[in-house]
């Protein structure tokens, strides 16, 4: 059933089409295009360029991601950058920076420290080379980062797994069912810290954590079980008998390959090794894949609808790796302009190509499929309500409603609470 | 189609069988109804058609069991797949995938059909169980019945020839269980599919039982046999059945419709008779009153207080520190003497049958109740009011808001809008410790409230948290289920006798205000009507309950009076009678057959015609 996401032929240039599920974009491509992004932020210390990939990075986002549950993390990981960007600053204001600087803004009182302690210091001259460099750094892990969670909100963590290969599948099942677990553990924690409240007990602070984590553990273990039970009787770890050769064959070209990377990465970490290492690594990962897929022979799986590499999957991806080829270019071209300098201190300056290039990081804000406005009212026949089990107010998919009207649309607008 | 032959289970460390003698063949295409007590063995002989029991599980079995001719001793579950489907009470512990689509898949996906086999399958499933225009959504978004249905659309793809289903609606509102039973119709009616499956519930599945397999209890060999006739001697049956065997029809009727064809002659006996006022519970109130001595009860500390500061919720501050003052200075249940008597306990009920006197001050008080929880209103502009002795049940579908009214009127959650007084305090702004006294909750998993290694200890541990004297906890339970062991592990202990640990631990405070949470969940007939009675008594005490639940005969059978709720607003409030009678979701099978005469339950009819 090849089935791919065609691009539209000649003629008036159409719209991209809504996602469907088999029109959806490979989730390999979103990440690629990430990668590409974080490749280029690595190149750069440039807070321009650092801001000109966040933006690109964010309207990406903002324009594409879809309503699931895990789309909502590009909002925790916009302030696990910002907390980033913060920790290094304090640490250059209270640690003190290598950078030797004339602007002194403030000076601290300095904490005196044995002699085995040389070369660290608490406290001292602040200055604001020393702070400029410590912002240009830490904006550069920040961008990092956003890139990594742009991928994570519009590439399902669950459908990149199941493309994974056959005989991997049983990890990715691990994966998965643990990343189910974690919401719920959290549910636990909860109901079982308000349950504390009802026997009369405090159920704030640590100890009221504590004194619910052996419960909560019983919980997770017995949900554990029930779904091994389940899993199993729907067939999971079904095998289909294979002959001994075959089986001896796959551990060997596993074991063979492996040995034959280390040994590979290995020459290539050393000095003389450059000669021989290539074509070992080379040899090493061409075994370990021919491995991998016999060994996936052993399992009768099959998938349902995978997703396809398709010609959006080609442009997104190749959009993330055009962005980062230019600024690796840019590197040696506008040496200057994209590590600005500090001392002296430079308003930095936006060189006009690499900014260019990195506005080809948008090309997915237009190729790649729009996600379909979630149920509307009366789309869904059955009135909603929530799981009993826990009461607690899920959160649902419907979107597009208006918000508190009606109590079962409790989703946010599209992208209005992450970028306040 | 599914085989059992001499087939007799022992778990590890067990001296008795879990299951024995069971020897009976379910023909093909047929929907076989599981009854039984719980405990009688109903979970593993289930488990044993999927050969879970025992390569799951453990434990020794004997006989054999054949499923689609496949000998169970041979065929592990996985092998088993693509004959025999299992789902259990709960569907969020089968899902294995996030999205409906791949949730249905995933069974074929390990059996390694051709994909053009599964996208078949899945697009027939989505519409013969009406979930086509959930398909991308992500499992955990589910109502209770939604998810029901993909958990059994999950095991109909394979096309297994058997389908073994759990308890499949115990944890469903009644238009949700509708939803799951109509699926099962339609899977026996016209794909042919085998289905045997285990439901306390009776009133909702047994007319659609082609036959009954009734398990007497532990250890006794189960029998499969015509529903009507097995119904006349099975220990557990649902209120039509009751009716049924008090008026001597036979064959017994399993449908309303069948019961009020035979109920003329009934209803004209009953004719000339009322239902007891007040819902017949004053009799049975007034016998509960009696104990008021030995069992010196809550409601004496909640209206005491209440009476002696006068005006409910102004006078809030005299009264919380002088009803935990005398909480703590009364002694145990057990031990108080009979000059504990005070006009509290025995107060509610005598205030009710004489009109004239004046209403004692309420316990609870809700004023325009906002709670919204991140951007749902899940509560708003309830009022309510409860008074002393007055079991209040709260109904209405998943969702609606019982849960959220409850942990507002306890504090685990702050209003938005409006206020809520108990006795006086504001429940979210008291401390937890002092709160204990005068407002608890059962929470709808009773096991959360359960710490401790065993029965004993967990007792100990109450008696601490409420101040009270030692063994206080430890009475109670006595009290309300005699035979539950001090060594035993609260996880050891049954549905029913965890809820009535529970319901103690919480008693021990003493709170003049009882809420219940979903009390009925995984109870069968025995232990609910167990569970009846003492609810019945303490609200004689002078306790006031609020029950939120699905159960119709429960609240019939106990509630004063019943709040409906939807979307989150009261929208009928009343006597139970007059609520539930004329509500076509709410009323009692009792009611619907007798109708126009306003009876609710068996015991009252039994009543009047003696």
């Amino acid at each position: 059933m090849p089935r791919t996401t065609a691009l539209p032929r000649r003629g008036p240039l159409r719209p991209a089409p809504l996602a469907s599920r088999s029109g959806a974009l490979h989730p390999g491509a979103w990440w690629l295009w990430a990668l590409g992004l974080g490749t280029a932020a690595s190149r750069t210390t440039n807070p321009l360029l650092l801001g000109l990939l966040i933006a690109v990075a964010g309207y990406v986002v903002a324009a594409r991601r879809t309503s699931a549950p895990w789309a909502r993390s590009y909002g925790a990981f916009v302030r696990l950058g910002l907390a980033v960007l913060g920790i290094r600053l304090l640490f250059a204001v209270v640690l003190g920076s290598p950078i030797p600087g004339s602007h002194v803004l403030l000076t601290l009182p300095e904490a005196p420290l044995p002699d085995w302690a040389q070369g660290v210091r608490i406290g001292g001259r602040v200055t604001a080379e020393g702070l400029v460099f410590a912002a240009y750094d830490g904006l550069k892990l920040a961008t990092l980062l956003i890139c990594v969670g742009a991928a994570n909100a519009l590439a399902s963590p669950f459908r990149l797994l199941k493309s994974l290969p056959g005989a991997l599948y049983e990890v990715g099942v691990a994966v998965v069912v643990a990343m189910t677990f974690a919401p719920q553990l959290i549910a636990d924690i909860g109901r079982l810290r308000a349950a504390r409240r009802l026997r009369g007990r405090p159920d704030k602070g640590l100890r009221g954590l504590l004194q619910v984590g052996l419960p909560v553990l019983e919980g997770a273990l017995e949900r554990s079980v029930a779904l091994a039970a389940a899993m199993d009787a729907r067939g999971f770890g079904r095998t289909t008998p294979v002959s001994a050769a075959l089986r001896r064959t796959t551990g060997a070209l596993t074991l063979g390959g492996l040995l034959l990377v280390c040994t590979g990465t290995y020459g290539l970490l050393t000095e003389d090794g450059s000669g021989y290492a290539p074509p070992l690594l080379g040899a090493g990962v061409a075994a370990v894949l021919a491995g991998l897929r016999l060994g996936g022979r052993r399992s009768p799986r099959t998938r349902y609808r995978p997703d396809v590499w398709g010609a959006r999957a080609w442009l997104v991806a190749a959009s993330g790796a055009a962005v980062a080829a230019v600024m690796i270019w840019a590197g040696s071209a506008y040496t200057e302009a994209l590590r600005p300098g500090v001392v002296p201190l430079v308003a930095p300056e936006l060189p006009v190509w690499p900014a260019a290039g990195i506005l080809l990081g948008l090309l997915p804000a237009l190729v790649a499929p729009v996600p379909p406005p979630a149920q509307r009212p009366g789309r869904t026949p059955e009135p909603e309500a929530e799981p009993a089990a826990t009461g607690s107010a899920a959160p649902r998919r419907d979107r597009l409603r208006p918000a508190p009207a009606d109590p079962h649309t409790p989703e946010q607008p599209p992208g209005a609470e992450e970028f306040t | 189609m599914i085989r059992f032959e001499e087939v007799s289970v022992t778990y590890d460390g067990s001296d008795r069988p879990a299951l024995a003698g069971a020897d009976f063949t379910v023909p093909e295409g047929e929907l076989v109804l599981l009854v039984g007590p719980s405990g009688a063995g109903k979970s593993t002989l289930l488990g044993a058609v999927g050969g879970l029991v025992p390569h799951f599980t453990g434990g020794t079995l004997r006989g054999r069991v054949t499923v689609a001719g496949r000998d169970t001793r041979t065929h592990k579950p996985r092998e088993l797949s693509d004959a025999v489907g299992t789902v259990g009470q709960d569907p969020l512990a089968h899902f294995v995938t996030d999205t409906v689509e791949d949730e249905l898949a995933y069974g074929m996906e390990s059996l390694g059909l051709a994909p053009a086999v599964m996208r078949r399958r899945v697009e027939e499933t989505l519409d013969l169980l009406g979930l086509a225009p959930l398909r991308d959504r992500p499992l955990g978004t589910l109502s209770g019945g939604q998810q029901q249905r993909v958990a059994i659309g999950s095991v109909l793809t394979p096309h297994p020839r058997a389908l073994v289903l759990d308890e499949p609606t115990s944890a469903l509102d009644p238009a949700a269980a509708e939803e799951v039973l109509a699926v099962l119709q339609r899977l026996v009616h016209d794909l042919g599919t085998t289905v045997l499956m285990a439901e306390h519930r009776l009133e909702r599945v047994v007319q659609y039982a082609d036959q009954v397999l009734l398990l007497p209890g532990r250890g006794e060999p189960p029998v499969l046999g015509d529903p009507a006739a097995l119904m006349a001697r099975s220990p557990v049956f649902p209120p039509v059945v009751g009716l049924g065997r008090l008026a001597g029809w036979s064959p017994l009727p399993l449908t309303v419709r069948a019961a009020r064809r035979r109920a003329a002659e009934l209803r004209g006996r009953l004719a000339h008779r009322s239902p007891p006022a007040d819902n017949g519970r004053a009799d049975r109130a007034s016998s509960g009153a009696e104990e008021g001595p030995s069992a010196e009860g809550p409601g004496t500390t909640g209206s005491g207080a209440a009476a002696s500061s006068g005006a409910g919720a102004g006078a809030t501050g005299s009264a919380a520190p002088r009803s935990v003052a005398s909480g703590s200075a009364a002694s145990g249940p057990g031990t108080a003497g009979p000059g504990a008597v005070r006009p509290g306990a025995a107060g509610p009920d005598t205030r009710r049958s004489d009109k004239k006197a004046p209403a004692p001050a309420p316990v609870a008080v809700v004023r325009g109740l906002g709670v919204r929880r991140g951007r749902v209103e899940a509560l708003r502009g309830v009022d309510l009011t409860v008074r002393p002795g007055e079991t209040v049940a709260l109904m209405g579908r998943n969702g609606a808001g019982k849960s959220t009214l409850l942990s507002a009127l306890v504090g685990l959650l702050a209003p938005t809008a409006g206020t809520v007084h108990v006795q006086g305090l504001v429940p979210h702004r008291t401390a937890p410790r002092q709160l204990l006294g005068h407002v608890g909750l059962v929470p709808q998993e009773p096991r959360d409230l359960l710490y401790a290694d065993t029965v004993a200890a967990e007792c100990a541990a109450a008696d601490r948290d409420a101040a009270a004297a030692p063994g206080s906890c430890r009475d109670l339970v006595t009290r309300l289920l005699p035979g539950i062991g001090d060594g035993t592990h609260p996880r050891d202990l049954s549905e029913g006798q965890r809820l009535v640990l529970a319901l103690a631990v919480i008693l021990t405070a003493r709170p003049p205000l009882l809420l219940l949470d979903e009390p009925t969940r995984g109870l069968d007939y025995a232990a609910k009507s167990r569970l009846a009675g003492i609810l019945r008594e303490l609200a004689a005490e002078g306790h006031a309950l609020v029950l939120a639940t699905h159960d119709v005969e429960l609240a019939a059978e106990i509630a004063h009076r019943v709040v409906i709720l939807a979307e989150g607003e009261s929208v009928a409030d009343g006597p139970t009678a007059e609520i539930v009678v004329s509500s076509p979701s709410f009323a009692p099978q009792v009611t619907k057959i007798l109708a126009p005469q306003q009876w609710l339950t068996v015991a009252q009819v039994e009543e009047a015609l003696t």
